[in-house]
């Protein structure tokens, strides 16, 4: 496998906003143990800005980091900005993922949409949240 | 070994006094590792890889045996180096029977003797699974494939040189085994094949190894085959003896410190230098990461941490929850580890675990169901 960049293990070993949101305002949990990573994300929003982001992981070094860097990124943001920050953002952010671990991208970029989806659920609103068709998470046989 | 890189540079295949040097130099390694499994030296193959012994060892016996037969019997938690193998004999007319195991990583020798049919041409059983280090009963296999007169090959590349490994008293037919598992080189591994079964050459367009495997010899890395053997026959005793009490005292301080983990494998049938496990609520890979900085060596044979994503085979099929087994830990230890750096492990780990379920979803899902009981 290809090495982590020194952004990725740096987050991966200083990850931020670890933790919960006490009655947050969305949560979003995606993905499945059985492959390998969890993803829960809770965000904090006033005045349709993204005041705080936390989030607790179930995952690979890669899963960990696109966490920490996606909730970085979403913070300070309006709905409308987070809604557009995509898997390849959040890479980039990290200085690239090794190929194989791209979908710990995706995976960050649903949990985010997740989260948002279940901001405009609890609002009484139509949700505008379109979640990323592919994965990426495949599971090839051997 | 090391004057076989440069000044005694010879081809054994070459009848010249540098050629000849070389040749000598190959069947004393050849005697050497003979003698650590109790084999005739002209019942050893070099080979360049464990992974390449068994694939000589399942389609070689096979299609030189298969007037016989086209039965196959493996056992579910077999290397890839078997199993894809065997899956290509499959695939050209063979058939294969897949054996379960017990949830412990035995093969129910019985299970064997119930799926030999009058088809049946070749057994390949491990010796010892390289991940959960399960000792399999090839002594009680062997005499079944003997009565039923069935060719029965062993992969114990996992075994030689941890373990006592000698081909009369497991009663195989054929043997896998590798250098660079039990401190010889990278590059040298050996096939045992016992005087008058047939093989098929895999490897055709040469007199080497008998004609059954055709190639210049890797003479330096076979020079240190047979050195590692001669260590390994000496030694092996001293080596289980140190190495098992290390790995007890290992299994017990991580489970006295960290909660929720499971040891894989069995509880006396094991290999003395390995140790897996697998922890709830937390990935392999990081924790791999962590300890790593800490300057710990560990694999984490699971999903996400190969390019196929994919849950390991062995586990599976011992029956392991699939979302624990992403949590699992592959510790071995060699006889450079001291009993100092086994207490260092025990203190390091923990805390790491604990870290890392701190940031973990499933981890903070099961607390809140226990609050709630």
């Amino acid at each position: 496998m290809e090495q982590y960049s020194s952004k990725v293990m740096d987050h991966f070993a200083h990850p931020h906003n670890v933790g919960e949101i006490e009655n947050a305002d969305g949560v979003g949990t995606v993905g499945n143990p059985v492959c390998g990573d969890v993803m829960r994300l809770y965000i904090r929003v006033e005045n349709n800005i993204i005041t705080d982001a936390k989030f607790k992981t179930f995952g690979c070094g890669a899963a960990i980091a696109t966490s920490s860097m996606v909730t970085d990124l979403v913070k300070g943001k309006s709905i409308d900005e987070a809604l557009k920050i995509s898997n390849a953002a959040v890479a980039e952010a990290l200085g690239g993922l090794p190929k194989v671990k791209m979908h710990c991208s995706v995976l960050a970029e649903e949990a985010l949409k997740s989260a948002l989806d279940d901001y405009y659920k609890k609002q009484g609103k139509q949700s505008p949240v379109k979640m990323p068709a592919e994965s990426g998470h495949e599971h090839e046989m051997e | 070994m090391m004057p076989y890189f440069s000044g005694k540079f010879g081809n054994p295949s070459n009848l010249h006094d540098i050629g000849r040097e070389a040749k000598d130099a190959v069947e004393e390694a050849r005697a050497k590792t003979a003698a650590l499994i109790g084999a005739n030296p002209g019942e050893i193959f070099f080979t360049a890889s464990g992974a390449e012994s068994n694939n000589f060892a399942l389609k070689g016996l096979a299609q030189a045996n298969s007037q016989k037969g086209k039965h196959i019997i493996v056992s579910q938690i077999e290397h890839f180096s078997v199993l894809h193998p065997v899956k290509s004999l499959d695939k050209s007319g063979f058939f294969v029977t897949y054996l379960p195991t017990d949830r412990e990583g035995l093969v129910n020798p019985a299970d064997v003797e119930a799926a030999i049919t009058k088809d049946t041409v070749l057994v390949s059983i491990m010796h010892a699974n390289n991940e959960i280090g399960t000792i399999q009963q090839i002594e009680e296999i062997s005499k079944i494939t003997k009565e039923k007169g069935v060719l029965f090959h062993t992969d114990a590349v996992a075994t030689t040189g941890w373990i006592p490994v000698n081909v009369q008293t497991l009663g195989v037919d054929a043997l896998s085994l590798s250098g660079h598992q039990f401190y010889g080189p990278k590059g040298a591994a050996a096939l045992y094949v016992r005087k008058g079964v047939r093989i098929k050459p895999q490897l055709e367009g040469g007199i080497q190894e008998e004609g059954r495997r055709a190639g210049t010899e890797n003479v330096p890395a076979i020079v240190g085959l047979g050195k590692a053997s001669e260590l390994a026959a000496a030694e092996v005793g001293n080596r289980m003896n140190y190495l098992a009490p290390l790995r007890d005292r290992l299994q017990k301080g991580l489970l006295d410190k960290i909660e929720h983990v499971v040891i894989n494998g069995h509880p006396t049938r094991r290999l003395p230098h390995n140790l897996n496990v697998s922890m709830w609520y937390v990935e392999g890979e990081s924790m791999l990461l962590f300890l790593n900085m800490e300057g710990i060596s560990v694999s984490s044979g699971s999903a996400c941490t190969s390019r196929s994503l994919k849950s390991s085979h062995v586990l599976t099929c011992i029956g392991t929850d699939a979302a624990v087994a992403n949590g699992t830990l592959l510790l071995t230890l060699g006889m450079g580890n001291s009993a100092d750096d086994i207490e260092y492990v025990i203190e390091k780990l923990p805390p790491i675990v604990q870290r890392l379920r701190e940031m973990s979803p499933l981890y903070e899902d099961m607390i809140k169901k226990e609050k709630v009981r």
